[in-house]
């Protein structure tokens, strides 16, 4: 991992000129105070405080609440290479879709020997109770998040498929929100693609994925753990905006073959509930029975078309580490293209030559867990202690069907503003999809995660990652 | 509109509202024991009752309070449930549940409350700031109120605030009255003592009535004429008339925008007939302490009721 050979989205590699979307923005900086910005920072802190836009750390002792460091300096995307990416997302966005439809209908793509049975049938995010059924509008994924890396100018990863339920919507929206109170004059400067649309577009693709039971306007709900869930902000934050009710699993109960809202007047059914709850925790009837978090026989209801939950049970299996490293095969299988954004290269430890490779090289890889997320239970080879890699070893050893192992990428860096000055951080990018029957819509922007500590690559904001505004401009 | 968040709304402000109480009292203690040359640590013990948090302080310490104690204990100790930053805390979680009910103003005003007070409270407060912390939990709380009044539509959502509002301070300032009620009492003394001034002052002062109780019945605090002012004047917004009659009148918004007429409603009428009834004669001569304990478990039903009819919790 030499710091060296990191492309800087602003300055390209070492020695090259700024590069062109930054050019405005640069000329700008340069123009400030320093310590004008420095209390803008501290404005903007304030500000993220105040509005309550804080998450929730679990583990720690009093459930302390903490804001998610937000850095002013814009990571900048130009609309050239902004088009390019939303081709590849699309594209493979449609594909998780049809995979997941395939998946749980006819399995071709197990018949056409392209996936392994294996890695279905023992597959914990594979939920049988979703066989044959087909979500209303035939969507499976109505929102996902697309975890991309960038290594060169021209070299984008997709890192990580999002189709449970992805998060940080509401960092993008506020974020912009922030830029546009705090340094409005940027926004005159360069033309910025808004991204003030997606509540919008949200509540649209969800109605328009009502099911068969709606009775006029499809009445849409979020569906929250509750005030103390690390991401309950957003919750509240996306229902205040789509203007619906924000329930939670004991608002709800089944009522003659609908899911229903218990209201100060009574009960009144939901068309289309767009769930922050997990497959596991929503059903306690059907998944997990200890879940308090969800409602007991919604699955039937959904089955029977008394209402669309988004996204659909069973998704995960899209998004499933193990299943990532087919992703380029599924790709391919469902639309006939080649992959327009490439996969970051993976080794599968269930297989033996991979585990051997793996173990052999444990220094020069990151390790992760097939089932985990963010950032927790993985291994950054170059950076760890001995003793840290020696456990991944003993833990490789003992279930290697449990971990994939993928190279060390160089992710690209952006500035931040320190008390330096510029400084380059690494960063990862989540764009925010929206699927609809008739259409996919991608808004322009999304979220960009940053190691605030330098050198690191680790972005998310459970363990000190920070955001920044993203900005697609036009050309 | 949810049940949940209906029952939101009304604990938000319900807590707010015994925050501000609670603020009130401790501020009346601290000025009877700088009146007094010997100061009496007794005094606590009935401020602790009436703030409602002396029974959890009893089941961990044997001795009685020392100002000092009492004071901490009912500001922050940490296993007290009713002690200022827990209410505070609640309240504002409160409002994060009904997070989409109320308009930003209300919000960042409820949360910024909360952030100021528990900053504040963070460590035991020494007693020359002490004034200036009541002060500060006592204007938060007003922030709170004026954002509900500068921007929240008139509809369920403002009503079930108000009826929160309302609720508790009906039920704080008769559990006042309950602790308090002997020193009204006219067999207690027929020409008031020193002492007695004191104390009456003391009561007034802990619904930050004072200046209003002289303005209505000039200088010197007569015993009958406080329990008349804090029971049946509606002209004064911390008397048990006063509350009833907006309890009633939210209550009967919601009946008209709903258009459905419940318990509670029938319930919220009896709570009324109590005090627009009676005179101060009457409920001296029935008993006072008896009206209060009477007034206090009817508010608490129909609170209850509120809690069923509206679907709170199912």
């Amino acid at each position: 991992m030499d710091k060296k050979h990191s492309f800087d989205e602003m300055n390209g590699f070492e020695g090259d000129a700024l590069r062109q979307p930054y050019d405005a923005f640069s000329s700008w900086f340069t123009a400030q105070n320093p310590s004008r910005l420095r209390k803008k920072q501290r404005e903007a802190d304030a500000l993220f405080r105040l509005t309550g836009i804080t998450f929730n750390v679990y583990g720690s002792a009093a459930a302390s609440e903490r804001l998610i460091p937000f850095d002013i300096v814009p990571r900048i995307i130009s609309g050239r290479e902004w088009t390019r990416l939303s081709r590849g997302i699309e594209q493979r966005v449609r594909a998780i879709n049809a995979f997941l439809h395939d998946i749980y209908h006819r399995q071709e793509i197990i018949r056409a020997g392209r996936l392994p049975e294996r890695m279905i049938a023992n597959n914990a995010a594979f939920l049988p109770q979703m066989i044959g059924v087909r979500p209303a509008g035939g969507v499976y994924t109505h929102i996902v998040g697309i975890d991309l890396v960038r290594t060169g100018p021209d070299e984008f990863y997709v890192l990580e498929d999002n189709a449970r339920t992805p998060s940080g919507v509401s960092y993008m929206l506020e974020n912009r929100e922030t830029m546009l109170q705090m340094f409005p004059e940027l926004f005159s400067q360069t033309r910025v693609l808004p991204v003030s649309n997606y509540p919008k577009m949200l509540s649209r693709s969800l109605a328009a994925c009502a099911p068969a039971a709606t009775n006029g306007t499809p009445t849409v709900a979020v569906l929250t753990p509750g005030i103390y869930n690390s991401a309950y902000y957003e919750h509240s934050f996306l229902a205040d905006k789509m203007g619906v009710e924000l329930v939670e699993g004991h608002d709800l109960r089944v009522i003659d073959g609908r899911v229903a809202m218990r209201t100060t007047q009574g009960y009144k059914p939901i068309d289309v509930l767009y769930r922050r709850v997990d497959d596991d925790y929503l059903d306690p009837l059907n998944f997990n029975p200890d879940s308090q978090l969800g409602v007991p026989g919604i699955l039937d209801v959904y089955k029977s078309g008394g209402i669309t939950i988004a996204n659909a049970p069973g998704t995960g299996i899209a998004d499933d580490k193990a299943i990532y490293s087919y992703m380029p095969e599924i790709v391919e299988f469902y639309t006939g293209e080649k992959p327009i954004l490439q996969n970051v290269p993976t080794w599968r430890c269930s297989d033996p030559d991979s585990l051997a490779y793996v173990l052999d090289n444990l220094a020069q890889l990151v390790v992760k867990e097939v089932h985990g997320s963010g950032g927790y239970g993985m291994l950054i080879g170059p950076t760890a202690t001995k003793k840290d890699i020696e456990i991944f070893r003993s833990k490789l050893k003992k279930r290697p069907e449990n971990y994939i192992a993928q190279p060390t990428l160089s992710l690209s860096t952006v500035p931040v503003f320190t008390r330096a000055g510029l400084a380059p951080r690494h960063v990862d990018l989540r764009p925010f999809v929206l699927v609809s029957p008739d259409r996919i819509d991608i808004t322009p922007g999304g979220l960009t995660r940053v190691a605030l500590k330098k050198g690191s690559l680790v972005v998310n904001s459970s363990q000190g990652g920070g955001t920044k505004d993203t900005w697609i401009v036009e050309d | 509109m949810l049940g949940k968040t209906a029952g939101g709304l009304f604990w938000m402000f319900r807590y707010l509202e015994r925050a501000e109480h609670t603020a009130n009292l401790i501020e009346a203690g601290l000025r009877i024991a700088l009146t007094r040359s010997i100061a009496d640590d007794g005094d606590w013990v009935s401020i602790l009752q009436t703030a409602a948090c002396l029974d959890g302080y009893k089941e961990i310490h044997t001795d009685s309070p020392t100002r000092d104690q009492a004071i901490d204990w009912m500001l922050r100790g940490a296993e007290n449930p009713s002690s200022l930053l827990s209410i505070i805390h609640t309240a504002r979680d409160n409002g994060k549940m009904v997070r989409i009910a109320i308009t930003r103003d209300v919000w960042e005003a409820v949360n910024e409350c909360w952030m100021v007070i528990k900053s504040a409270l963070a460590r035991k407060v020494q007693e020359h700031d002490l004034p200036q912390v009541l002060n500060l939990i006592r204007q938060r709380c007003a922030y709170v109120r004026g954002a509900l009044h500068g921007t929240m539509l008139r509809n369920d959502i403002y009503n079930f605030s108000r009826i929160g509002t309302f609720t508790e301070r009906a039920d704080n300032t008769a559990r006042l009255l309950d602790v308090k009620y002997y020193i009204l009492l006219p067999s207690a003394t027929a020409v008031g003592s020193s002492l007695d001034n004191i104390q009456w002052q003391n009561i007034l002062r802990s619904v930050s009535a004072e200046g209003g109780f002289q303005m209505t019945y000039g200088q010197n605090p007569r015993p009958r004429e406080i329990a008349q002012f804090l029971i049946l004047d509606k002209r004064m917004p911390r008397s048990l008339a006063f509350c009833g009659d907006k309890i009633l009148s939210n209550l009967a918004h919601l009946e008209t925008s709903y258009d459905m007429r419940l318990p509670c409603h029938d319930m919220a009428d009896a709570l009324i007939e109590q005090t627009n009834t009676k005179t101060i004669d009457d409920i001296f001569d029935a008993g006072l302490h008896e009206f209060i304990q009477n007034f206090l478990q009817n508010i608490a039903n129909v609170g209850q009721q509120i809690e069923i009819d509206f679907r709170f919790y199912q």
